[in-house]
């Protein structure tokens, strides 16, 4: 499935902030997946494995955050949980709600081992 | 996704990641640096840029997504033998293999530009962007992107379309929107496609889908069409027409900042590369 591309993604911007702040190696990446990403944590952490091999992470520890499906409704206003196929508003039944949290798929920060500065 | 700055925090998440919050952790020895920014930053990023590009040549560009045989190449057909003379139009083809679907465009006249996916169940902002470089926008009004038949990959990324149309066809059930909801609640049109068939697989009730594709939220609007008998044409085109009203009207009333464009290379058919493109190294 698509998640080895998502992942190769993952590791090009990891490899770039660890570059640029000068890295040893990357110890963690915490991402954020919510179910309507249309990532799947297990397939994303499979992929991992591949993509990372090698690489300045490949020992890092990938950490998958699972976000919340959560919605407010257009007609009373509420905020409630809700489930992928099921974006109704839990508090009144309509439909007409809009998604607050649930289709992210986001790097949301990385753990360096910083290189020992050489002294002069 | 966050609309001022795309930085994917919404009000939805944002206490995860704000100071105290779960997901904001450091150790000591150790440097975290926070980045929040989408997986797919650079195809984002990409995709962007080719919505730029279409907007700064006045064309509207519509992904076309739907399992494989819903229609997509069927309903392309139908739609160009209608409109070829007031409209012009270019197909960009995405599929595994082959330049069959490029291959029944062209033979009506129309420019088809076929990516071969090799082994990617999915059209990125990449593909497109290398397909862009042969085609000259000034010649079109409308580009469709006929993505891979697929309900499930091609809803993650982004290709710089201005709109999506998913087709739903009658022999695949009327609940596909409850099993795929990833990919039917970003379209902005649902076409129930090979209505021809209603009345014989008449466990297919068209209600029923609209029902589904209420429980995830979408308030996309629904057509019954046939590109065989050609019902549901005449909304189908009078759709695309409107939608290029739209389009036009808002880039009349938001200009495109010529001077904004990062486009320091050629989009220009003259200098085409072959037109199929072997994307096999990039992998499903």
């Amino acid at each position: 499935m698509h998640e080895l591309a998502v992942c190769q993604s993952l590791m090009q911007q990891v490899e770039d902030i660890a570059m640029e702040h000068n890295a040893q190696s990357v110890t963690s990446i915490v991402v954020g997946i919510g179910p309507l990403s249309g990532v799947e944590a297990q397939l994303l952490k499979n992929a991992y494995t591949i993509a990372s091999a090698g690489s300045i992470a490949e020992q890092a520890e990938l950490v998958i955050e699972l976000l919340p499906v959560r919605v407010r409704c257009a007609l009373c206003n509420t905020e409630s949980d809700a489930l992928p196929n099921k974006l109704t508003c839990k508090q009144c039944g309509d439909w007409r709600t809009t998604l607050i949290s649930g289709d992210e798929m986001m790097l949301m920060s990385v753990e360096l081992e910083k290189a020992k500065e050489k002294l002069t | 996704m966050c609309d001022t700055c795309g930085c994917n925090i919404t009000h939805g998440n944002e206490s995860l990641i704000k100071a105290g919050g779960k997901l904001e952790k450091t150790e000591s020895g150790r440097e975290a640096i926070s980045v929040l920014h989408s997986l797919l930053h650079e195809n984002d990023q990409t995709a962007q840029h080719n919505r730029d590009h279409f907007d700064q040549h006045h064309v509207l560009a519509v992904n076309l997504m739907s399992s494989p045989g819903a229609g997509k190449t069927a309903l392309l057909e139908a739609t160009i033998k209608q409109l070829d003379d007031c409209m012009r139009i270019a197909v960009i083809e995405g599929d595994l293999e082959t330049e069959n679907d490029a291959e029944r465009i062209r033979k009506l006249g129309v420019t088809a530009i076929q990516i071969s996916t090799g082994s990617a169940c999915h059209l990125d902002a990449h593909m497109i962007h290398q397909a862009l470089h042969n085609l000259d926008l000034d010649d079109f009004d409308i580009v469709f992107i006929e993505n891979v038949g697929n309900l499930v990959c091609p809803a993650s990324f982004d290709l710089g379309q201005h709109l999506n149309v998913t087709l739903l066809s009658v022999p695949e059930g009327d609940d596909k929107p409850a099993k795929y909801p990833v990919m039917f609640r970003t379209s902005d049109l649902v076409i129930i496609s090979k209505s021809d068939l209603l009345p014989i697989l008449d466990d297919f009730i068209p209600e029923r889908a609209i029902e589904y594709l209420h429980s995830i939220a979408c308030d996309a609007p629904v057509l019954e069409l046939s590109s065989k008998d050609e019902s549901g044409m005449h909304e189908w085109l009078e759709w695309v027409c409107h939608q290029i009203e739209v389009r036009c009207n808002y880039l009349e009333e938001n200009p495109v900042d010529a001077s904004q464009a990062h486009h320091h290379h050629e989009h220009d058919a003259d200098k085409a590369q072959p037109p199929v493109m072997k994307q096999s190294e990039i992998s499903a």
